[in-house]
This record gives C-alpha cells, sequence and structure tokens, in this order.
C-alpha cells in the first residue's frame, strides 16, 4: 500500500480565526500553501459569541487590516449589528464592535480562501510533525498521509485534547461537538516542546421565539455606521440592524447556582485547566462576587438565518437541569428553550514562551504557531497572531527579514510581546490598559502606523500605500496650519463661541488653543476658519486628535523614543549567558529560557533587575571591542 | 545608548571644603541654564566655551542655595563622553543635598548606581582592560543601594506608601474596567470621587515629602553601636549622651525593635545609636535572639563604642566581645572609674590599639573626650557617613515629588474635562514612582486588580 506523498511550502494546521489569516497570508505572497481543517464547514467557525471587536480587540482588527489581512473584511461584509464603543471618552479607547451573521462569517471567509491561488483546503486531521534535527518538514495526517512543507503553522485552537463538560457530561470533542484532535500534542512532547491545559466556556444559545423580549431592554447599533476595513467604503455599510437585549440575573438565579454549585465540574474538581478571569462563568461571578445582587445578561442573535440567541453573560458547565432552572429565572427567559447547552471546554495549547517574537518556535526551525494554541483566547488575537506567522513563516521561506511589531507600534506587538516574555497562566486577552502607548495605538490610526509594514511584506497594494503617504501629508499640513492660524476676538468669532458653550475671547489667540477647550472641536470652528483646505473626514479627525490632545501625545511619543534605545538593542542569537559571570543566578536561568532578541524585551522578563541589565550592556560592548580587536588582527 | 540626563553628588558626602555634583546628559545644559545665575546675570552657560570654569550662583527659583564654581564640559571630550557641568560647591551635607535636588527639579534624574562609570564605557570612554572593574563597581554599588533603599526602610514608611498604590492601582483598576466593558460598568461622575480622592492622597505625599526633608526617611549619619556585657553600664551611658546633647530623639511608631536606637548630635555630627542587649553567653533562648541581633548590629556598624566594666574583672563575655570587634572602628570606654578598679587600661591595651577614655557614666566624667575623639575620627576620614542613604534619600524624595507631579497632573486633566482614559496615564505613572521607593515594580498588578475587583467579561 502506498500513501500520499505531498510537497507545499507551507502548512497551515487548522482553519480557524488564526488559520485562515496565516494560510491567506501565505498564499497571498506565492506560496504554495495547504490548510488542514477536521471539518471543511468549519471554517472561521465562531464557536462563542457572535461578534467582531470589542475595546483593544476593535484594535486589533484594524491592525490585521492594515497589514493586509481579512477579519476586517469579512465583517464588514456580513455583520447584522455595529456600535463604536466608549464614543464618549478618548479617542484611544473607541473602540468597534460588530456583531456577526455567524454563518455568513464562516461562508464568506470560505469563499475567499477558496478563491485564493496558491491555496489548498484539506479535510484531515494532522497526527504529527516529522522533524529533523530541530527543523520541522512537513505533517503527517491521521491516515498516514505525509505533506512535506518548508515551513508549517500550528493554529489548532481548542482542538487539541479537547473535552466538553457540563455537570456530569463529559464529552471528548471539540468545540461544537466537532471531533477533536487527540494525536499531535504527544508528537510535540515528542519534541520537547511544553504543553499548558486552559479551559474556557460558553452560554447556551435558546431559541429566539421562546423568549420574551418585551421584558428586556432593547439594545440597538449605532445610527452611522463605521466599517472596520480601511478598504471598505463606509457607505456600503449602512444597513439595517439587528437588535440585542439587555436583561438581568436575580437573587433567585444566583441561588439555583448556589444550591448546585456542588454539581459544577469546575467546583467539583473535574476540570483541571486554567480558566479566564476576565470571562468568568456565572457561577464564578456569583461566587466571587457574592455582593452583587444581579449581573447583566445580554442577549444576541446568531445569525440572520437561525433563531439561535446567545445568552451573553451567563457562560456556565453546571448540568443541563440546572442549566434549565437558570436560565428561566431570568426576566424574558422564562420559557427559553435551549437550541445547544452551554459548556466549558479544556484543550492542550503551549507555553507560549518558547516562542520566539516572530512566532517561531526557539528550538524547532520553521515551526510557527499562532491563536489558541498560544495560550490566548478570541477570534480577533488569534487572527492577528495567524498574520504575524503567516507573514513571517513566508519571509523566512523568501529569505526576507522577518516582521515583529514593538509595543510602540501596535496592540498585535503588545500581544505577541505580552505572549512571549510574560509568565502567562490564563487565556490572555487583549485589554486596552496592557498598551503602555494606548494614546499612540489607536484604532482610528491603524492605517497611518503598519500600512507600510504591510506593503513591505507584500500584502498592501502599491496604490494603498501610497494613499497613506498621501495622507500623512494632508495630517502634517493641516496641523501645521491650523497651528499658526489666529483668530481675533471679533463678533464673528465670539458668536461662534457662544454657540458652544464656550467663553469668549479676551484676545486673540489660535484655532490650535480654541480646539483645545473640552467643548470645541476641529469639526466644529470650521465657520471661523475660512482658509481651511476640503479634506477628507479621516485626514480632519487626525488633525483634531493631534491638535486636541497635543500635549499627551508628545509625552508619549517621548516615552516611545526611550522604549526605542533598549528595543533596538539586539541580543545575538547564540548569546552565552553563563559567560557573563556578574548576572545574578535567577536573572541568568530566565533569560536563558526565555531567549529574548533585544535589551528591551530582556528587561521586561520578570526576575531581571536593572542591574542585570546594565551587566549585559557592559558584557556585550566589552565582547564587541573584543571583536574588533581579534577582527583586524585576523586582517593582518 | 541612554540620552537622558543624570545628576549625582560626585564626592564624598562629609564636611570636606568642598563638594561637587555632576550632571550628564543632552539635557545638561538646559539644566544648568534653569539654574545658574552669574554675578553680572547676563551670562548662559549654554552659549559659553567647552572646559570653561564659571563663577557664580544657583537658585532655587528666587532663592539663592550656594556660590558655586561651574566646570562646563562639551561631549565627546568628557568621561561619559555626554555633555557634563559640574557644580563645585560649598562641602556641607546639606547644601549638595539641597543642590541636588534643585538639579532634579529641573529636568535631571537620579544617577542609578555606577551609571556615569557605565556610560563612559558604552560610550567608549573607558578602554577593555577595565571593564571587569565597571562591572564590579555597577554590581557592588547596586548590590549596597538595594539593600539601603529596602532594608532599610522603616516599616512605617513602606506600610504608607503601600497603602497609597494600593488606593491609586484601585482607582486605576476602577476606570480601566470601565473603559474595557463600558456596557457593564460606568463611569459617570467619577471624576468628582477621584479628584477628592486624589486630594487626599496628595495630602498624604506631602507629608511623606516634610518628613523626607527632616531626613526621616533613612537615618542619615554614623551608625553606632554601644556594646558590653550586662550591667557594664551602655544604658546609662546613652543616657547621658542623650541628656547632655539635646538629642534629637526619633521616635518612629510601626518598627517593633527589640533594640533601642537613638540618634544624637555631636558637635554638629549626626550618630545613630544602638544600644544593645548585653552580649554573654547564654544558652536562654529569648535572650540568645537579642545577643544574635547585637552581633549582627556590630557588623553593619561603622562606629563601635565598647563599655568595659573597670569595676569588675575581663571575663568570658567580654573576650567573645573582643573577638568580635577585631579590626573595627572602635572607642574603648572604661566606665564606672568613680569605683574601685579591678580591669586597667593596660590590660584592655593586650588586645586593643584604639582609644581608650575613662569615663563614669554616673558622674558625667570623661564624656567631653569622648565626643572630641569622635570628631577626630570623622574629620580625619576614619569614620565616614553612609553616602548611599543619603543618595537613596534624594532619591525617594526625586520619587515622591514626581509622584505629587504625576497626580497633579491628574487633577489637571480633571480640570480640563478630560475623557476618563486620560487620567490613567499619570495615575500609573505616580504608581511607578512610588513602587520605585519600596522596590516593587508595576508588572501584572493592573490586570490583576481590575479582575479581583471588578466583575467585568462576557
Amino acid at each position: 500500500m502506498s500513501v500520499i506523498e505531498e510537497k507545499y511550502d507551507v502548512c497551515v494546521v487548522g482553519a480557524g480565526h488564526a488559520g485562515c489569516e496565516a494560510a491567506l497570508a501565505c498564499a497571498r505572497l506565492g506560496l504554495d500553501t495547504i490548510i488542514f481543517t477536521v471539518s471543511v464547514d468549519s471554517i472561521a467557525m465562531m464557536p462563542c459569541n457572535p461578534n467582531i471587536g470589542g475595546s483593544s480587540k476593535g484594535h486589533l482588527v484594524r491592525e490585521i487590516d492594515a497589514l493586509g489581512g481579512e477579519m476586517g473584511k469579512n465583517i464588514d461584509k456580513t455583520f447584522i449589528q455595529s456600535k463604536m464603543l466608549n464614543k464618549s471618552k478618548g479617542p484611544a479607547v473607541h473602540s468597534l464592535r460588530a456583531q456577526a451573521d455567524k454563518v455568513a462569517y464562516s461562508m464568506e471567509m470560505r469563499k475567499t480562501l477558496q478563491s485564493t491561488d496558491h491555496l489548498t483546503i484539506r479535510q484531515a486531521e494532522v497526527s504529527e510533525i516529522m522533524t529533523d534535527r530541530q527543523m520541522v518538514i512537513g505533517v503527517k495526517t491521521f491516515s498516514g498521509a505525509k505533506y512535506f512543507a518548508k515551513a508549517v503553522i500550528l493554529c489548532t485552537g481548542t482542538y487539541l485534547g479537547a473535552r466538553c463538560l457540563y455537570g456530569e457530561v463529559i464529552n471528548y470533542t471539540g468545540p461544537n461537538g466537532l471531533q477533536p484532535a487527540n494525536y499531535l500534542t504527544d508528537s510535540l512532547r515528542d519534541n520537547n516542546v511544553e504543553i499548558f491545559r486552559f479551559k474556557t466556556g460558553t452560554p447556551a444559545r435558546i431559541d429566539k421565539r421562546s423568549i420574551d423580549f418585551t421584558k428586556m431592554q432593547e439594545q440597538l447599533g449605532d445610527e452611522k455606521i463605521v466599517p472596520f476595513s480601511f478598504t471598505t467604503n463606509p457607505d456600503d455599510v449602512q444597513i439595517e440592524q439587528a437588535s440585542c437585549w439587555l436583561t438581568y440575573t436575580n437573587e433567585k438565579t444566583h441561588e439555583i447556582i448556589r444550591e448546585n454549585l456542588d454539581r459544577s465540574p469546575i467546583y467539583a474538581g473535574i476540570i483541571e485547566g486554567t480558566g479566564p478571569r476576565y470571562c468568568p462563568s456565572i457561577e464564578d461571578k456569583v461566587v466571587k462576587f457574592s455582593d452583587k445582587d444581579r449581573h447583566q445578561v445580554f442577549i444576541e442573535p446568531e445569525g440572520i438565518h437561525t433563531n439561535e440567541m446567545y445568552i451573553g453573560g451567563m457562560s456556565s458547565s453546571l448540568p443541563e437541569d440546572v442549566q434549565y432552572k437558570m436560565y428561566r429565572s431570568v426576566p424574558g427567559l422564562e420559557n427559553a428553550e435551549i437550541v445547544r447547552n452551554a459548556y466549558a471546554i479544556e484543550y492542550d495549547c503551549i507555553n507560549p514562551n518558547q516562542l520566539l517574537p516572530t512566532l517561531e518556535f526557539k528550538n524547532l526551525k520553521g515551526l510557527f504557531s499562532a491563536g489558541q494554541f498560544n495560550g490566548s483566547s478570541g477570534y480577533e488575537e488569534a487572527a492577528a497572531q495567524g498574520i504575524i506567522a503567516g507573514i513571517n513563516a513566508s519571509m523566512s521561506i523568501l529569505g526576507k527579514s522577518q516582521l515583529v511589531l514593538d509595543r510602540s507600534e501596535a496592540y498585535i506587538g503588545v500581544l505577541i510581546d505580552d505572549l512571549v516574555t510574560k509568565e502567562n497562566h490564563e487565556p490572555y486577552r487583549m485589554m486596552t490598559s496592557r498598551a503602555e502607548y494606548r494614546l499612540l495605538l489607536r484604532q482610528d490610526n491603524a492605517d497611518l502606523r503598519l500600512t507600510k509594514y504591510g506593503y513591505q511584506v507584500g500584502l498592501i497594494s502599491r496604490e494603498r500605500y501610497e494613499w497613506i503617504l498621501k495622507k500623512e501629508k494632508l495630517i502634517q499640513d493641516e496641523i501645521l496650519r491650523v497651528n499658526s492660524v489666529t483668530v481675533g476676538a471679533n463678533k464673528d468669532v465670539q458668536e461662534v463661541l457662544e454657540s458652544f458653550g464656550s467663553v469668549p475671547l479676551n484676545t486673540g489667540t489660535t484655532l490650535a488653543e480654541l480646539i483645545r477647550r473640552p467643548e470645541l472641536s476641529y469639526e466644529n470652528l470650521g465657520k471661523i476658519d475660512p482658509d481651511r483646505p476640503k479634506l477628507p473626514a479621516e485626514v480632519c479627525e487626525q488633525v483634531g486628535i493631534h491638535i486636541k490632545y497635543d500635549g499627551y501625545i508628545k509625552r508619549q511619543i517621548k516615552q516611545v523614543e526611550h522604549f526605542k534605545k533598549l528595543e533596538e538593542k539586539k541580543i545575538p542569537e547564540n548569546f552565552d549567558y553563563d559567560e557573563v559571570d556578574s548576572l545574578r543566578i535567577e536573572a541568568r536561568q530566565k533569560l536563558k529560557q526565555y531567549r529574548p532578541i533585544s535589551i528591551g524585551q530582556a528587561s521586561r522578563i520578570s526576575g531581571v533587575s536593572p542591574a542585570d541589565i546594565s551587566m549585559l550592556l557592559v558584557y556585550m560592548e566589552q565582547q564587541k571591542r573584543k571583536g574588533k580587536v581579534e577582527g583586524k588582527n585576523h586582517g593582518v | 545608548m541612554n540620552t537622558d540626563t543624570i545628576a549625582a553628588i560626585a564626592t564624598a558626602m562629609s564636611p570636606s571644603g568642598i563638594g561637587i555634583i555632576r550632571i550628564s546628559g543632552e539635557e545638561a545644559f538646559s539644566v544648568i541654564d534653569k539654574i545658574y545665575r552669574a554675578k553680572n546675570g547676563k551670562k548662559v552657560l549654554s552659549d559659553q566655551g567647552s572646559h570653561t570654569v564659571h563663577y557664580g550662583f544657583l537658585y532655587d527659583g528666587d532663592e539663592i542655595i550656594d556660590e558655586v564654581m561651574v566646570l562646563i564640559m562639551r561631549a565627546p571630550n568628557t568621561y561619559t563622553r555626554e555633555d557634563t557641568i559640574e557644580i563645585d560647591c560649598h562641602g556641607g551635607v546639606l547644601v549638595m543635598k539641597r543642590i541636588l535636588e534643585t538639579v532634579l527639579k529641573n529636568g535631571a534624574r537620579p544617577a542609578e548606581p555606577g551609571e556615569f562609570t557605565k556610560r563612559a564605557f558604552l560610550n567608549g570612554r573607558i578602554d577593555l582592560s577595565q571593564a571587569e572593574s565597571v562591572i564590579d563597581i555597577i554590581q557592588s554599588k547596586n548590590d549596597f543601594a538595594l539593600k539601603s533603599s529596602i532594608d532599610q526602610l522603616r516599616g512605617a514608611l513602606k506600610e504608607k506608601i503601600k497603602n497609597i498604590r494600593a488606593k491609586i492601582i484601585h482607582e486605576l483598576a476602577f476606570i480601566e474596567s470601565a473603559l474595557d466593558d463600558p456596557e457593564h460598568i460606568s463611569i459617570d461622575g467619577y471624576d468628582k470621587r477621584l479628584k477628592d480622592e486624589i486630594e487626599d492622597i496628595l495630602d498624604e505625599i506631602e507629608k511623606l515629602i516634610v518628613s523626607s526633608e527632616n531626613g526621616c526617611i533613612l537615618k542619615e549619619g554614623i551608625s553606632t553601636v554601644i556594646v558590653g556585657k550586662p550591667n557594664a553600664g551602655k544604658s546609662s551611658l546613652l543616657n547621658v549622651l542623650v541628656g547632655q546633647e539635646r538629642a534629637i530623639v526619633t521616635d518612629i511608631a510601626g518598627t517593633t525593635r527589640d533594640i533601642l536606637e537613638e540618634q544624637i548630635n555631636l558637635n554638629g555630627i549626626t550618630l545613630n545609636i544602638v544600644d544593645t542587649a548585653g552580649i554573654r553567653d547564654t544558652d536562654d533562648v529569648v535572650e540568645k535572639i537579642g545577643v544574635d541581633k547585637a552581633k549582627a548590629c556590630v557588623d553593619k556598624a561603622d562606629l563601635i563604642i565598647y563599655v568595659v566594666d573597670s569595676s569588675t574583672n575581663l571575663d568570658i563575655n567580654d573576650m567573645n566581645i573582643i573577638e568580635m570587634l577585631e579590626q573595627r572602628n572602635v572607642i574603648i570606654l572604661l566606665n564606672k572609674s568613680d569605683l574601685p578598679k579591678r580591669t586597667t587600661e593596660k590590660e584592655i591595651r593586650n588586645y586593643f590599639s584604639n582609644k581608650i577614655i575613662s569615663v563614669s557614666a554616673k558622674d558625667r566624667t570623661g564624656i567631653e573626650e569622648l565626643e572630641e575623639t569622635v570628631k577626630e575620627m570623622f574629620f580625619q576620614g576614619e569614620l565616614k557617613f553612609n553616602d548611599e542613604v543619603f543618595i537613596t534619600n534624594i532619591r525617594h524624595k526625586n520619587a515622591l515629588l514626581c509622584a505629587k507631579n504625576s497626580l497633579e497632573m491628574v487633577m489637571q486633566s480633571i480640570l480640563d474635562k478630560m475623557p476618563e482614559d486620560f487620567y490613567s496615564i499619570d495615575l500609573m505613572s505616580a504608581y511607578e514612582e512610588l513602587g520605585g521607593i519600596i522596590g516593587e515594580s508595576v508588572d501584572d498588578d493592573l490586570v490583576h486588580e481590575i479582575f479581583s475587583k471588578f466583575c467585568i467579561g462576557k
């Protein structure tokens, strides 16, 4: 009997949000790519919440888009409601979130994959990675077929060694009852990959017809919809939107939960995986925040063509009978019919500190990974890693330099740096508070920050890149102009100020100074700025933000300059920490384990002190000079 | 590679004739221009030639601090290869401290231990053969700085700073929770509450700054230990010293000690005196702990006053003490000179070459000679202040001032009606600055606080 043997440039294992971005990036860069999935019908499936974006996650989607990824475009084509969160707050925390039609989202992504050249979709369970001397050479499927490749990208999501639990019931399946991947973990362990076990959960889906919406508050989308993708024409997304609904748990709900806690697999100790604190089950909320007499419950549609409603805020792993009681205690859900039970899912993932910031394994050349497999959670976090892993696998095959975004450039940079540099004990979720330079990393300027990188690697067209250059110029020119325009204390000006409830001027001032007043903005001062050029809205937005928050932005830019200096100081790949006598033992161990690529990354490892960093710097300088001396001698 | 501007006192913290404060970095000139004024009031140092010396006055705002000579040196022909300013001032400890604080207020930050040398090396000024010594300097200074900044911090201060930090992180976590999950947590009307909270915190920090000005963060002075076997008269001697010399008795709450600590001032020299439990060979566990502590104190002390009971014979306890004091700065006091002598100066001479003084704590004789001896040792350089303590104090005060400044910026943001996410920026800076004092970094504190205190998430 002969087995199938095929050759590709890249194998992508898993077709979730990470896998799709990774495969698309590779194929679009001209590499022969094969993407494996246990079910072709589950490409870009959303097994949990039916939305894309949200606080800080919306930033990630924008960044993926600026790099030439697909997520933003795909949700723009398939959303059913959209909302800009935190609109009353500063521009840095505005975040876009859209409710998705899950089936449409998945179908649309599948269509994109299918119509991409160099991309092959294959339904099969990958059971083994094939390696040769610390280098990956391909994958083997459960059927024994071998696929040789120059790079392999693992995006196995929650499928590895997965089991789903509620109450006493344990299903040995992946999410949504899909086939799990039961063999790959062993193959990874054989290659000395350190494995973690994490868990997460999802609430029940309830039949819309059994819900009494009159007892709930309707949650509408924004009147003016902003698309995710910088390439989407805003006029094309002004659709008729679906509604979400808000209701609350109550003391009775909490009582039902408390009475049945012993039947929860987590509280009964059956679940061994570590769960995320930011996405607590309703059991956790009731136990940990016992002083709260109610918790919010968001009822969200799963799509246009389904009756299923997602019960946001009430994920659970309580037994089926308790789930019925619990959900039915919530106003509006008294007659709820469950379509799918809530459950917790446990799965294998890796300790991500085995990865370089390029998302390649330090000890297995050519092996990359992305998404929940790396210990993150969330569709957006997965997709963000997926595109980076795809780009870097491609760059390494093409012999080009890798793309590492740093913490001052992108949320993607913060996400990956946190994963590979910090101790991670729970599924990692993005948050705006994790980004120390968040004032600069806004969702509105993701294109200005990252399009150049997308262009450099080859995922962004020249035309799109040139528009960014032009946009930058327009912004700069207009900022200069606004800073120099003076406004006199004349009658017209005072009238306009008065109309916005702003104090009249005593003497003349600059337009910029007026814009900084809380009640005024660049947009609403057009009337007293007769020489204002006609500019696209996206340019005006940037000008307004820059003028208004000038002081804060300048301060962060200064901090970034300092940060960059340490980031740019690279540590050689084979640096021998044992040679640096003066390092403290703890620091030496940590540095050897993490093998940071830069002094900056080294300084963020817990257990490495500023004094250790000084030692490293002095030692590296010493080596550099020795090298020079020796080099000279060889020359003579 | 570091281009920010650093400053430190370059000379020893002693009452010698001249003190030097050194500033290095890109902004060295902008700092000195803000605080130096020539006699005729016109000269601006950044306009002057490199490697020139200028006479003038140093100002903190409108107040003259000292009459100084300023040496200006432009990069790259300097020790660090960066722009460097040296301020030669009058050598008192207080003057030097004051000048350094003024420099820090005007744009420099306190240099890390060994940082001038590190920069000199990294910028190619020191050659390779000296690299090892550079590492040693950084290492030893850091070890010391760490010890003095954390170990010596008094429990009460540490607790206060921890409490303030806990309040700040809680506010931060609330803001961030609301930003992260705006549909669950509302932040409307929060600015008023935050303003009140920050006013309280500012008050507390202000108090800490005042107490740091009184030298109460770390005790500055010569660390001195009184040892002797039980009943040698140590405590009565201390009482004499304290009583006669208008001692400043510092009583710092929150520290539990079974060792009594006093601060006294002898002719302008501050001694931090620790009165130890009598040292004797003992099996009694409780007493043994006291004795072990006394031994530990001796190891750390700059000066040891060994009180010998001249009315009894030297015994095994004295021998233990004598062994402990080998090669240390010791002054031997033959106490109870009012009683018949059983132990003489001659006997002691067998063991020590140090100064021996006959005293009577009871009659208060010989005390003046003790004072003179201490003074002499100090001016001859046998005894030194612990410079690192001064430096650590300046560092702490600077951190407190920075934290205060950051919180004032939060107040300004509230006043300017900025959106709430802007408050976070300066709240976090204040949190970091305060953490530096107690040796705690930021790590994942915020994320942890968010998840433990606020119920967010889908």
